[in-house]
């Protein structure tokens, strides 16, 4: 079968460095095989395509991978670009940190901050899956890229396609935080607010990518977008010394990223790199929009929508379309999920910067108190070992967490006012 | 006045080779059943086995998604548009 929407042709990015070819890609629900091509659903049962990697393929020992980049492609047999990426080559391999003070907070055996808040380029791990998408994008001689964005996609696709020459088109709702806005218009994209939320932004972005022909990221490019979550999982296991944590806790908004961590740590255990059980994954929302939470509690597999209403812009998606893949594999590794208030979420934030130094942004607080929750209800075992993925920079929300904090003195340049204060 | 109907691209081969059809009908579901009646391929991926929308697409009714109001049985009125748009994007 060939794929549907055609989209616009260029020439690869420069000379030298010829297009990568590109996975195939299959039907996760009913197995129908599709050639590359900007499609993210089967043409014949609409489920959704994802790469369908050679089983012949030879994988790389962990000895081969050690000498490779410190990036995403150190990992690149697992990726859906076939031979050597051509764009976006410095992203990924974040710190893995050790939070004793968390671990207490927590009341676990120990916790490990995943800290893609510090992520190449643009402070998120969104980094990861443009950097994917942006070469399947030269692989299918994409000449204009695009994305329905919560703010950190629009970030990470604005700087890596200005860094490729390619124009972008991104889409965000009109009321996004300020320094996300800044932070996707700095790289000069064609960025458009749309009146309404996230999931009208998608929905217009769904129709766009069949009038336009661009290659939009999470949409037409989404087979292979999606598949840059899942070396964050590499890198976990990769830097825990080849094995794998008790339980991993990860924000959810599309769903995308948990589902997909859940396929990393198992195709790690199928290559043979890691041995044991996998992780038992953990799931964070924010009780104003929790459709996936909803779904782990109530059982079923259909999503019922909602209309978000939190502070977490970055997570706020009612109509999550990986919602009932996140929920499965929550389910299938006996884990859990947990929603929190915007308040909770805000005490998340200064529990991971009081406790281990790191700024996260909205999500990562809802991480972070979806963790306390979690294990205050013994869902998350004294016993684990416990990774906490960090998704994003506090910088980009501090609107967010300004007001939870104390403000700070001002003083005349005297010694007297100064210790006023210490023995205050 | 009749109901415009929008499907996406991968449906249009489903579909006459369109992606934009007229139809008629009280609810979302009768407009569904309309052009399903002419084109029966497309009814299996508009209607689940049990006439229910089917998972893997969402269906707006003038911007709004049916699953806020009635799903199926949500009215429309004459020059209405329902958008059909596949489940797996975003995020």
């Amino acid at each position: 079968m060939s794929s549907s929407p055609a989209a616009a042709r260029r020439a690869p990015p420069s000379e030298g460095s010829p297009a990568p070819a590109l996975a195939s890609l299959a039907c996760r629900s009913c197995g129908a095989r599709f050639d590359p091509g900007p499609v993210a659903v089967c043409e014949a049962c609409l489920g959704p395509l994802e790469p369908a990697y050679g089983p012949e393929r030879a994988l790389p020992s962990r000895d081969e991978i050690a000498p490779r980049p410190h990036s995403i492609w150190r990992y690149r047999e697992w990726l859906p670009i076939l031979g050597q990426p051509v764009v976006s080559l410095d992203t990924g391999f974040t710190p893995l940190l050790d939070s004793p003070a968390l671990a207490q907070a927590l009341g676990v055996r120990r916790v490990l901050v995943k800290n893609d808040a510090v992520s190449h380029p643009t402070a998120s791990f969104k980094d990861r899956v443009v950097a994917v998408a942006l070469n399947a994008a030269a692989g299918l001689g994409i000449d204009t890229v695009g994305c329905a964005s919560t703010g950190n996609l629009a970030n990470a696709l604005a700087a890596q396609a200005a860094r490729a020459g390619l124009p972008a088109w991104i889409f965000v709702p009109e009321d996004l935080e300020v320094a996300k806005v800044v932070g996707t218009s700095v790289y000069g994209p064609r960025l458009v607010r749309v009146r309404g939320t996230y999931d009208d932004v998608n929905r217009l972005c769904a129709q766009l990518a069949d009038r336009f022909g661009w290659g939009l990221v999470n949409l037409n490019l989404r087979a292979y977008y999606g598949e840059g979550s899942k070396t964050m999982a590499f890198e976990i296991a990769e830097q825990l010394g080849w094995r794998l944590p008790d339980a991993v806790v990860a924000p959810m908004a599309g769903g995308s990223l948990l589902t997909k961590l859940d396929k990393g740590f198992h195709e790690f255990l199928d290559a043979g790199l890691v041995q044991g059980r996998p992780p038992r994954m953990y799931g964070a929302q924010a009780e104003g929009c929790s459709p996936i939470v909803d779904l782990v509690h109530r059982g079923g597999d259909a999503i019922r929508p909602v209309v978000p209403r939190t502070i977490a812009r970055s997570i706020a998606i009612g109509n999550p379309a990986d919602g009932a893949s996140a929920a499965a594999a929550i389910r299938r590794t006996g884990g859990s999920a947990a929603a929190v208030s915007d308040d909770d979420l805000v005490a998340g934030i200064r529990l991971l910067a009081e406790t281990t130094g790191v700024f996260t942004e909205t999500a990562g607080g809802a991480t972070v108190a979806g963790a306390l929750s979690l294990a205050r209800a013994g869902r998350i075992r004294a016993s684990d070992e416990v990774v906490l993925c960090i998704t994003g920079n506090g910088l980009k929300t501090i609107e967010a967490v300004q007001p939870a904090l104390r403000e700070a003195p001002v003083v005349s340049a005297k010694v007297r006012e100064v210790a006023a204060l210490v023995d205050a | 006045m009749p109901v415009t109907l929008r499907l996406p691209t991968v449906l249009a081969g489903a579909a006459g080779g369109n992606t934009v059809h007229q139809a008629r009908g009280a609810t979302v579901g009768d407009v569904v059943a309309d052009v399903a009646s002419r084109y029966p391929e497309l009814g299996t991926r508009l209607r689940g086995p049990n006439g229910e929308p089917y998972p893997y697409v969402i269906f707006y009714l003038d911007d709004e998604d049916i699953r806020f109001r009635q799903g199926f049985a949500t009215p429309v009125r004459d020059g209405a548009e329902i958008v059909v748009v596949p489940a797996i994007a975003g995020g």
